[in-house]
């Protein structure tokens, strides 16, 4: 299954694991597991339309899925997917 | 820590409101907000006077009351306060009745606006007793860590585009900090450094000490009021890579409003930045707050190279609220805009100053700055940090032999010659 890097805001919903794996063949579908299995989690990262929020990037394999299919991007058992809260410039 | 601030109360989510202890947080837990100082403005109010302002040193600690640290500051005392220059000799290049440069490429000790930045961050990071810290930076962020955290005896680590002009490398590896410098774009050196930041427990300036970092930035805009006299300026050209400046700067005219430090009089923030990645400019011509990133940045402007600007969306909404418009430059513009102000003011500013002038210059143009007003560009970066960008592209030293007639024939009477 796909390794999900949980950013630490979010780790209080997976009792404190920093990677969890979850199914799905999309990125939609693997957020709709890890809300069963994390409930609560799912909410944090998409607004009440089901949208990524704005202020939270997904990258699958460090490629940001607004670049790619957004939530319809496909992944792979290999893959390594991140969420991580927007930041500043530099 | 000894006592806390009696100014600076909380950090606040800046989309819901939220309250968190002033620690080294960043995002909101429910909707990963940014999460913004807050602070008791009654007591500053009583605290803090145009009286009381001018009898202190003249450095950005002068306002601080209204900067996020609980004690006095042990970093960076010596930064801010530079210089506003009444550019005459520009405003007439320009087409403009009155135009200010305020001029960060001198700012102490690194050359840029973000020793502001820096100095409250690791004020902040001491005071929260980290031992490490570190940014990910396009180089003025990564030259003003590595002197800081030097002088401060802070361990530091730099993360870096691999591409980043030579300048920028050595002017952080002098300090003898840790340069790590990754294959990507600045977008996923950030990437990397939010992942860092939750592992090793180091204090991330613009990550999990990004609440403190930024609002170092309205160390700008209240030295803008202060040296205009006590009074805004009518437009403000600031440039913008994340946007954060731009809506910091906007930040702090509103507090002077509030503390009665200025007259309320109408005043706009317009945002520049590059052609080759220009996501919040785009999106502001059009009307629109949704931003679309650029996933592969390319400019010569590499400071301001950041695709998935972090906080473009408040600066939309900052131009918005105060009647302020965006532009972009493009290289050839960039180098121009160089010029004309080394040429016209003596100040040579890096990339990102290029993109200011030459963008102002389109805004003046276009009626979007009224060429009856009054203007201030923000100069934010040293030239000698990005020689590259401009090298070949202001002439070549004209070489002769150490002879007299030589310097006659071939200099003096020459250029006589083509002044006829």
């Amino acid at each position: 299954m796909p390794s999900v890097l949980i950013p630490t805001p979010l780790r209080k919903l997976t009792n404190e694991l920093e990677t969890v794996s979850a199914a799905g063949a999309t990125v939609g579908e693997l957020i709709d597991n890890l809300e069963q299995a994390f409930p609560g989690l799912k909410d944090r990262i998409c607004d009440e339309a089901g949208n990524v929020r704005r202020f939270v990037n997904i990258f699958v394999n460090g490629e940001d899925i607004r670049f790619l299919e957004e939530k319809a991007t496909p992944v792979k058992d290999s893959d390594e997917i991140s969420i991580v809260p927007a930041i500043a410039g530099g | 820590m000894d006592k806390p601030s009696p100014y600076f109360s909380n950090l606040k989510c800046r989309e819901c409101g939220r309250l968190y202890p002033k620690q080294a947080i960043h995002v909101c837990d429910f909707d990963f907000g940014p999460l913004e100082a807050a602070y008791d403005y009654d007591a500053i109010g009583r605290a803090l006077s145009r009286a009381v302002i001018e009898s202190r040193p003249q450095t950005m600690w002068r306002y601080r009351e209204l900067l996020p640290i609980d004690t006095e500051p042990t970093v960076g005392t010596q930064v801010g306060f530079t210089p506003l220059v009444k550019a005459d000799r520009l405003a007439r290049v320009l087409g403009i009745r009155e135009l200010y440069i305020k001029n960060d490429t001198v700012n102490y000790p690194t050359l840029s606006f973000k020793d502001r930045v820096v100095s409250v961050a690791l004020s902040r990071a001491r005071e929260l007793g980290f031992q490490v810290v570190a940014c990910a930076s396009t180089g003025n962020l990564a030259n003003s860590v590595a002197a800081n955290a030097a002088s401060a005896g802070l361990k530091s680590y730099v993360l870096i585009p691999a591409d980043l002009e030579q300048g920028k490398v050595l002017g952080s590896l002098v300090y003898g900090t840790n340069v790590i410098a990754i294959h990507g774009a600045y977008d996923q050196v950030n990437r990397l450094c939010s992942e860092i930041a939750g592992k090793y427990g180091w204090g991330f300036v613009n990550v999990n000490l990004r609440p403190y970092y930024a609002e170092g930035s309205k160390t700008m805009g209240f030295e803008i009021a202060e040296q205009l006299g006590w009074r805004l300026p009518q437009h403000t050209v600031i440039p913008m890579a994340s946007g954060s400046l731009l809506t910091k700067i906007h930040k702090a005219y509103k507090e002077f409003i509030q503390l009665g430090l200025v007259e309320k009089t109408p005043f706009s923030v317009h945002g520049a930045q590059a052609t080759g990645c220009g996501p919040i400019s785009e999106a502001r011509k059009k009307g629109t707050d949704i931003i679309k990133p650029v996933p592969k940045p390319n400019t010569i402007a590499k400071s301001l190279a950041i695709g998935t600007p972090a906080d473009g969306y408040y600066a939309i909404h900052s131009m918005k609220e105060t009647g302020g418009t965006a532009e972009d430059a493009t290289d050839e513009e960039i180098v121009e805009g160089i010029r004309l102000l080394a040429e016209n003011e003596g100040i040579f500013a890096e990339t990102a100053g290029g993109v200011t002038v030459a963008c102002a210059r389109k805004l003046i143009a276009n009626g979007s700055i009224p060429r009856t007003d009054s203007a201030v560009l923000c100069i934010t970066g040293h030239g000698l940090k990005t020689q590259e960008a401009i090298a070949g592209k202001c002439g070549e030293p004209r070489t002769i032999n150490p002879s007299l007639r030589e310097f006659e024939e071939k200099i003096y009477n020459a250029d006589a010659a083509a002044a006829l």
